[in-house]
C-alpha cells in the first residue's frame, strides 16, 4: 500500500521529447516507473526512450490506458496541457513546470475539478512511492521504503526531511511535493486523510512555509481527523514581510500567512512542530518510539 | 512586478475607467508646463514611487497657482520619501505626476486581488476610502465588502449590485456608474494578468461621477512574457539593485540584516537554513536560492552578491544534491572560491547523492577558510560559531 501511485501506475509524459521531459522520464524509467508513452504534438508515431509518442493526450490514454500524466511543457502551455489531460480522462496530473501564470492555473484547476482529475503542483518536485514509482524530479535513491509519509511545499526540504528519516533508520511510504505557487492542486487537506487511511504509513512529516493559509486549514483537519503522529516544520520564521521568498506563494502579506501563526495552530492541533528542519529526523524517531 | 500610479492610470484610461487628467514629468520646468497644459484651477503634485502612504510622507500636495506647482515640484522632486511601505532609508523621488484636482464628495476604496483560498479574483470595496485598508479590516471589518468573481462566468450584473448596494449607493444613475467602473476594472485585471489593483481613494464627485484618484497595480511575473507593453513599464530604479542583479543569473535573493550569508538550493531549504541559523543564535544576512543546478558560475555569482554586504562575517553554503550530484557541486564550489576573493570563513554542507565523495573533495582542496559541515544542524552551528569569531 501507499498513496496515489504505486508500481502498477501507468504514466504518460506531456512534453515527453523536450530536454527536461526526456532527462527526467529517463530517470523515472530507471527507477521502475511504468512510463507507457508520451505526448508531443506533431511527433505522434515516433518512439522515444523506447515508448510511443502521441500527438494528443486523448490518443495516448486510449492506446496505453495511462491514468497519470507527468507534465513538463513550458510555463505558457501548462494551463492548456492540464485541461487537455482532464478532458482525456487522466486521473492525476503531476505538474513539474515552474513559472506557470497564476490565471492559467485558476482556469486549469477549475476545469480539472469539473472533470474529476486531481492535480499536483505546479512548480513541484512530484511524487514518489518508495522503491515502486517515481513521478517527477525527486532523487529516487534517497527514498528508502518505510512507514513515514511526507508532504511538502518545498522540493529540497522534501529531500532533506526524507534523508533524515532514513538516517534515523526509518523509511518513506510515499512522499508528495505539492509546490509553493499561489494556486496548487492537491494539498495537505486532501493528502493527510490518504496517509491516515494508508496501512503502510505510521507517521507523517508535513513541511509548510509562509504565505496563504493551507497549513492553518490542515491544523483544523488534523485535530478532527488524523490519529497518526504528525511532525511539522514551517519554513520562513525569519522571512521579512511583503517579500516573495523564491516560491511565488511564499509571501507574508500584511500580518497574514506568518510562520508563527501556522506553527501555533499546528501545535494546538497536537502536531510536533520543529523550529529547524535539522530536527525532522529526530522528531520522527521520537514519535515512532512512543 | 509593480508599476507607478501614472502607468496604472494609463491602463485604466485605456479601459474606460475614469481618471483625472494628468502628465508625468521629471523636472520642475516640465511640471510647470504640464500644469499650464492641464489648465487648473487646482493641481495635485504627486511623487511617483512604488510605495503607498505617499500623502502622509509629504509626497502628495495640492497647488492653487502655477507658482505653487513650481514650488511643490521643486520640493518633492529629489526628496527621499519615507512611508510605512518603504524601508527606513526611504525612496528617492525621480518622477512626478501633475494632475487635475478633483471635486471630492466622498472617498471609497476598491481593489481586486487573488483570493488564494477561493482560487479566484476577489473584489474588495469599502466606504472607508483614503484609510489604510489593513486598519479598516482590523478595526471595522464589517465596513469591507468582498465579492469573489469566478473567471469562468466573468463579472455579472449581480456582482455589481452587491458592490453598489454594499457601498450604500442608492441613486440609480450612480449605481450604473459604479457597476460599470468595477466591471471595466475586473476586465483589465483579467486581461493583463494583474496580481492586484488597488484604488484608494476612489472618489465620488459633487456631480455623482466616480473617479480613480489613485491607482496601484502589480502583475504576475510569470505572465509578463505575454504582455510586452506591461513588461516595458518596469522601473528598475524602484527595485533593490542586488535582487535585480541576482535575478539576471537565475538567483533569487532577498537582503536581511544579519551577519551570516546563506547560499542554498531551493526556496524552502533556503528559508529553513535562515530559520536554523536564527535558532542556533546567529542572524541570517540574506535569503539566496541558487536554483536546481548550483554550478561554479552561479555559486561564484552568489558569493559575489553576498560579499557586497559588509556586515557578512561568515557564509553558509547549504546544498542538498539530488539529481545534481554533490561531487560535481563540490568541484563547482572550489572553482568558485578560486574566481572570487573570499575573506570570511565559508562553511559548506553538501548532502544527498554522492555526499561522502563530495566531503572528500572539499577536505582535499586545502582551502584555508573552508569548513565542512556534516549535516544541516552541524553546518549551521559551525557558521554561527565562525561569525562570532569562535
Amino acid at each position: 500500500m501507499s498513496i496515489l501511485v504505486n508500481k502498477d501506475t501507468k504514466v504518460i509524459v506531456q512534453g515527453f521529447t523536450g530536454k527536461e521531459g526526456t532527462f527526467h522520464a529517463e530517470q523515472c524509467l530507471a527507477y521502475g516507473t511504468k512510463i507507457v508513452g508520451g505526448v508531443t504534438p506533431n511527433k505522434g508515431g515516433q518512439t522515444h526512450l523506447g515508448q510511443p509518442v502521441f500527438n494528443t493526450v486523448s490518443d495516448a490514454v486510449k492506446t496505453t490506458g495511462a491514468t497519470v500524466s507527468m507534465i513538463f511543457v513550458p510555463p505558457a502551455f501548462v494551463g492548456d496541457a492540464v485541461m487537455e489531460a482532464a478532458e482525456a480522462g487522466i486521473e492525476l496530473a503531476v505538474i513539474i513546470t515552474e513559472g506557470a501564470p497564476v490565471k492559467d492555473m485558476q482556469m486549469a484547476k477549475a476545469h480539472a475539478t469539473k472533470h474529476g482529475m486531481k492535480t499536483l503542483g505546479p512548480n513541484c518536485p512530484g511524487i514518489i512511492t518508495a522503491e515502486e514509482c517515481k513521478i517527477g524530479i525527486l532523487p529516487g535513491m534517497i527514498f528508502k521504503k518505510g512507514k513515514v509519509g511526507l508532504i511538502s511545499k518545498s522540493g529540497t526540504l522534501t529531500y532533506e526531511g526524507a534523508n533524515q528519516v532514513v538516517k534515523e533508520g526509518y523509511g518513506i511510504s510515499t512522499a508528495v511535493g505539492i509546490g509553493g505557487d499561489p494556486i496548487i492542486g492537491l494539498s495537505y487537506n486532501q493528502i493527510l486523510p490518504m496517509f491516515e487511511a494508508d496501512p503502510e504509513t505510521e507517521a507523517i512529516v508535513m513541511i509548510g512555509e509562509i504565505g496563504g493559509d493551507l497549513e492553518i486549514q490542515a491544523a483544523k483537519l488534523i485535530k478532527e481527523q488524523i490519529t497518526k503522529p504528525v511532525v511539522a516544520f514551517i519554513a520562513g520564521q525569519t522571512a521579512p514581510k511583503g517579500k516573495t521568498m523564491g516560491h511565488a506563494g511564499a509571501i507574508v502579506s500584511g500580518s497574514a500567512g506568518t510562520a508563527k501563526e501556522k506553527m501555533e495552530a499546528l501545535e494546538a492541533a497536537g502536531v510536533k512542530v520543529v523550529v529547524s528542519p535539522a530536527e525532522i529526523g529526530k522528531a520522527i524517531a521520537e514519535v515512532l518510539a512512543k | 512586478m509593480n508599476i507607478h500610479e501614472y502607468q496604472a492610470k494609463q491602463i485604466f484610461a485605456k479601459y474606460g475607467v475614469p481618471v483625472p487628467k494628468g502628465i508625468m514629468v521629471e523636472s520642475v520646468d516640465a511640471a510647470v508646463e504640464a500644469a499650464k497644459e492641464l489648465g487648473g484651477p487646482v493641481w495635485v503634485v504627486k511623487a511617483q514611487i512604488h510605495a503607498g502612504g505617499r500623502g502622509l510622507g509629504g509626497g502628495v500636495k495640492l497647488a492653487k497657482t502655477i507658482e505653487e506647482v513650481r514650488e511643490l515640484a521643486d520640493e518633492i522632486l529629489g526628496m527621499t520619501l519615507v512611508t510605512h511601505q518603504t524601508t527606513a532609508e526611504g525612496k528617492l523621488v525621480q518622477k512626478l505626476y501633475i494632475e487635475d484636482g478633483a471635486d471630492i464628495k466622498d472617498e471609497f476604496y476598491l481593489s481586486v486581488v487573488l483570493d488564494r483560498k477561493l482560487e479566484m479574483p476577489l473584489i474588495m470595496a469599502s466606504t472607508e476610502g483614503g484609510m489604510n485598508i489593513e486598519d479598516v479590516a482590523e478595526n471595522t471589518p464589517e465596513k469591507i465588502i468582498t465579492v469573489p468573481v469566478d473567471p469562468a462566468i466573468g463579472f455579472q450584473g449581480f456582482h455589481g449590485r452587491q458592490l453598489a448596494f454594499g457601498l450604500g449607493i442608492t441613486d440609480k444613475a450612480e449605481q450604473k456608474k459604479i457597476i460599470s467602473f468595477a466591471q471595466k476594472l475586473f476586465k483589465l485585471y483579467m486581461e493583463n494578468d494583474a496580481e492586484m489593483i488597488e484604488i484608494n481613494p476612489l472618489v465620488r464627485t459633487g456631480s455623482g461621477d466616480f473617479i480613480a484618484l489613485d491607482g496601484k497595480m502589480g502583475f504576475d511575473n510569470s505572465a509578463l512574457g505575454r504582455h510586452p507593453e506591461i513588461a516595458a513599464m518596469r522601473d528598475l530604479t524602484e527595485e533593490d539593485a542586488d535582487e535585480v542583479e541576482a535575478a539576471k543569473y537565475g538567483l533569487s535573493y532577498v537582503a536581511l540584516d544579519g551577519e551570516i550569508g546563506c547560499m542554498v538550493n531551493g526556496a524552502g531549504l533556503a528559508m529553513g537554513t535562515m530559520d536554523t541559523i536564527n535558532y542556533m543564535g546567529g542572524t541570517p544576512a540574506n535569503f539566496l536560492d541558487v536554483g536546481g543546478s548550483a554550478n561554479a558560475e552561479t555559486v561564484a555569482k552568489g558569493f559575489e552578491i553576498i560579499l557586497k554586504n559588509p556586515k557578512v562575517k561568515a557564509i553558509f553554503v547549504n546544498i542538498f544534491g539530488g539529481i545534481v550530484r554533490c561531487d560535481r557541486i563540490a568541484n563547482g564550489i572550489i572553482e568558485a572560491t578560486k574566481i572570487t576573493d573570499i575573506n570570511v570563513p565559508v562553511i559548506v554542507r553538501l548532502d544527498g547523492t554522492n555526499a561522502p565523495e563530495a566531503a572528500e573533495i572539499l577536505k582535499n582542496a586545502n582551502i584555508s577558510n573552508l569548513i565542512v559541515g556534516d549535516d544541516l544542524g552541524d553546518g549551521a552551528a559551525k557558521a554561527v560559531a565562525a561569525a562570532k569569531g569562535e
